[in-house]
């Protein structure tokens, strides 16, 4: 890895010259009930507007990979035959100005399943391969447990990675085309004293995190505890609405539904995020349902992020960013999940 | 530096796409047209299939289990067993029951209707393992439907397989599926039994379930240890009661193969509608050995 340093009053001739593309970035959205700010994502036109100092976004960034609802083709239908065509949506390329760890960590995930597996997924593979990434070091949030989840620091994902050390971003280079980039702003080789500053803002990152959830053995004793009661109490919390899967940057399942124009000439196949935790996601025809119970259903999302996941890619379907328990209606956090079912496998329940 | 980032063209496979990566695998799908339409029952019919590009036609080939997506643009697109010889180049058979949005549709279309297919996809039935052994052929209602085709498998080439027994239970006589190929079968050497849980006035039959009958053919016979295979198909709560019998007469769980049952929405692995755990039924089934089922949770 190539590291620069950054004077932070060269920020904004950073931004300039990638501002060419398309930029999305943190924007202050509203305020929340407690008058706290709430950001999201959304293009940014104007340095001003960038708010690289933000908590967390209630939403990921993950609708711009996976949209919530995207056309996957369309038919011209004519007679008894039909021609069908296929567009990715990938119209431009995107400037991510100031991603948090976890959320690259989390695009890296989203990469195994949707792009280094049987059928990589064109739709997501065209907006992810192209984007830009500038990565922004963040301060622990109290629902952050991304350290728990191994998603504290991310090492591969982006293209650079800011992290405020003082005077200066300390700049982490991983690919070529933020190299050539960065040649057109001033920068510096980083000195001894950089690297020890950088060090320093690490280590006080660690200090700073208030939320953990221990995952030692979490695969085996998510299997032990598959009867146990305890996932009935957070069942019935549950409201099964699937505001955790509509937050989460990981979450990626979908349905898929056909309808006819209206004047019978076309026909157009959309695909919609779902979630595990609405009624019918295992309906089969027929009716029959495979999870008809909600914490069935609840139990299901911890076991594929959990457990499955794990089994599969040795890594969970989870970075920790806290944004499902934030987000939760029935106050229903991972961190007191996980543990309600450690302790009942160590007989505490 | 004023120009801006250069988009990769992912569609031509240019820069940063992997290699042997297929981006053009995921959505598609062959033109095909129905070519003919057979109703079996009052709500189930046999469908052949033909791709329309004969070179296509030439080398779509498939293994005994696997599925196709079946695509009607507009109303759907939905899963099916392949229920045809794999070994015969054909047109393909799928049967289907008229039960929901898709299959209620495609009930009402005609011969020479087009529609979309993808795949093949997902596990299939290693028929070519079970050469020499003694074979267990048991499915419950639709269950006959993906077990079809590896009954073809050993009917092409029978004298490869010992002793084959097909027991086949369905609720009712007019529910029972390929009545007409009965006798076929039996001429090739295979044992079969019929059951129905609920006789009509005409039924001369067995009545009851097909575990009934499968216990009372193991009753007295040699362990199952050795020289033995099972295919099983059908809902899910019979799974378990087959599976157990057949556990109990030494046959190991590696040698009793189980077709899943999953909604699907894509059947490429993406879509987790058929995920049991982080297992994908479109991927890693839909046939399993019983040694796998038992490690997924709530798979039956």
């Amino acid at each position: 890895m190539i590291f620069k340093v950054l004077p932070k009053n060269g920020l904004e001739a950073l931004f300039d010259v990638l501002s060419n593309n398309r930029i999305i970035g943190p924007v202050e959205k509203a305020r929340g009930k407690n008058g706290k700010i709430l950001y999201g994502f959304d293009r940014i036109c104007r340095f001003e507007n960038l708010r690289l100092d933000y908590t967390t976004t209630t939403h990921s960034p993950k609708k711009f990979f996976l949209p919530y609802k995207e056309v996957l083709s369309t038919f011209i239908l004519s007679g008894r035959t039909w021609q069908k065509s296929v567009d990715y949506n990938a119209h431009q390329p995107h400037v991510f100005f100031g991603m948090h760890a976890c959320d690259i960590n989390a695009l890296n995930k989203l990469d195994k399943v949707m792009i280094e597996s049987v059928y990589p997924n064109p739709y997501y593979a065209a907006k992810r391969r192209n984007t830009f990434i500038v990565g922004i070091d963040c301060t622990p949030q109290p629902q952050c447990f991304c350290r728990s989840m191994n998603a504290d620091t991310v090492l591969h994902g982006f293209d650079m990675f800011l992290t405020d050390i003082g005077e200066d971003y300390f700049v982490e280079i991983q690919t070529a085309v933020a190299y050539e980039i960065l040649k057109s702003v001033i920068t510096k080789e980083p000195s001894a004293h950089d690297h020890a500053l950088f060090m320093k803002t690490v280590d006080a990152k660690k200090e700073k995190y208030s939320c953990q959830v221990d995952t030692t053995d979490l695969t085996k004793i998510l299997d032990m505890e598959f009867q146990a009661e305890v996932w009935r109490d957070w069942g019935n919390k549950c409201l099964s609405c699937g505001t955790c899967a509509n937050v989460c940057p990981t979450c990626y399942c979908f349905g898929v539904q056909e309808s006819v124009d209206l004047d019978l000439q076309g026909a157009v196949k959309k695909m919609h995020l779902y979630s595990c935790n609405l009624f019918d996601f295992a309906e089969v025809a027929g009716g029959h349902n495979f999870r008809p119970k909600s914490h069935t259903r609840l139990k299901y999302r911890f076991y594929h992020k959990h457990r499955g996941f794990v089994e599969a890619f040795e890594e969970p379907l989870c970075v920790g960013c806290g944004r499902c328990g934030a987000a939760c209606l029935a106050d229903i956090t991972v961190p007191e999940v996980i543990a309600s079912v450690r302790k009942e496998a160590q007989g505490n329940g | 530096m004023d120009k801006p980032i250069p988009f990769n063209d992912i569609i031509s496979g240019g820069m940063g796409s992997l290699p042997g990566e297929d981006l053009a695998g995921f959505e598609y799908s062959y033109l095909a047209e129905i070519t003919n339409i057979y109703p079996l029952t009052n709500t189930d019919k046999l469908y052949q299939v033909q791709l329309c590009d004969p070179e296509l036609r030439r080398s779509f080939s498939f293994k005994p289990g696997q599925f196709v997506m079946l695509e009607l643009p507009g109303i759907g697109e939905a899963p099916f067993s392949i229920s045809s010889s794999p070994i015969r180049h054909g047109d393909i058979e799928l049967c289907i029951r008229a039960i929901g949005n898709l299959t209620k549709f495609l009930d009402r279309v005609k011969r020479g209707t087009q529609v979309g297919i993808s795949g093949p996809f997902g596990t299939s039935f290693p028929v070519e393992i079970m050469e020499g052994s003694d074979i267990f052929l048991l499915a419950g209602g639709l269950g006959i439907v993906p077990l079809r085709a590896p009954l073809f498998n050993i009917l092409e080439s029978r004298s490869r397989y010992g002793h084959v027994d097909l027991i086949y239970g369905a609720n009712t006589p007019e529910k029972l599926l390929f009545t007409y190929q009965y006798d076929a079968w039996r001429k090739f050497d295979i044992d079969l039994q019929i059951t129905v849980d609920e006789p009509d006035e005409d039924w001369e039959g067995h009545v009851g379930l097909i575990t009934g009958i499968l216990e009372k053919k193991l009753a007295g016979r040699k362990s199952l240890a050795h020289n033995a295979y099972a295919i099983v198909c059908g809902p899910p709560v019979m799974f378990k009661f087959v599976c157990n019998i057949l556990t109990e007469a030494g046959l190991p769980m590696q040698r009793m193969f189980v077709s899943l049952e999953r909604r699907m929405h894509c059947g490429r692995g993406k879509c987790c509608r058929c995920n049991i755990g982080s297992t994908y039924i479109c991927l890693k089934g839909p046939v399993f050995d019983y040694w796998s089922v038992m490690n997924l949770k709530e798979a039956i």
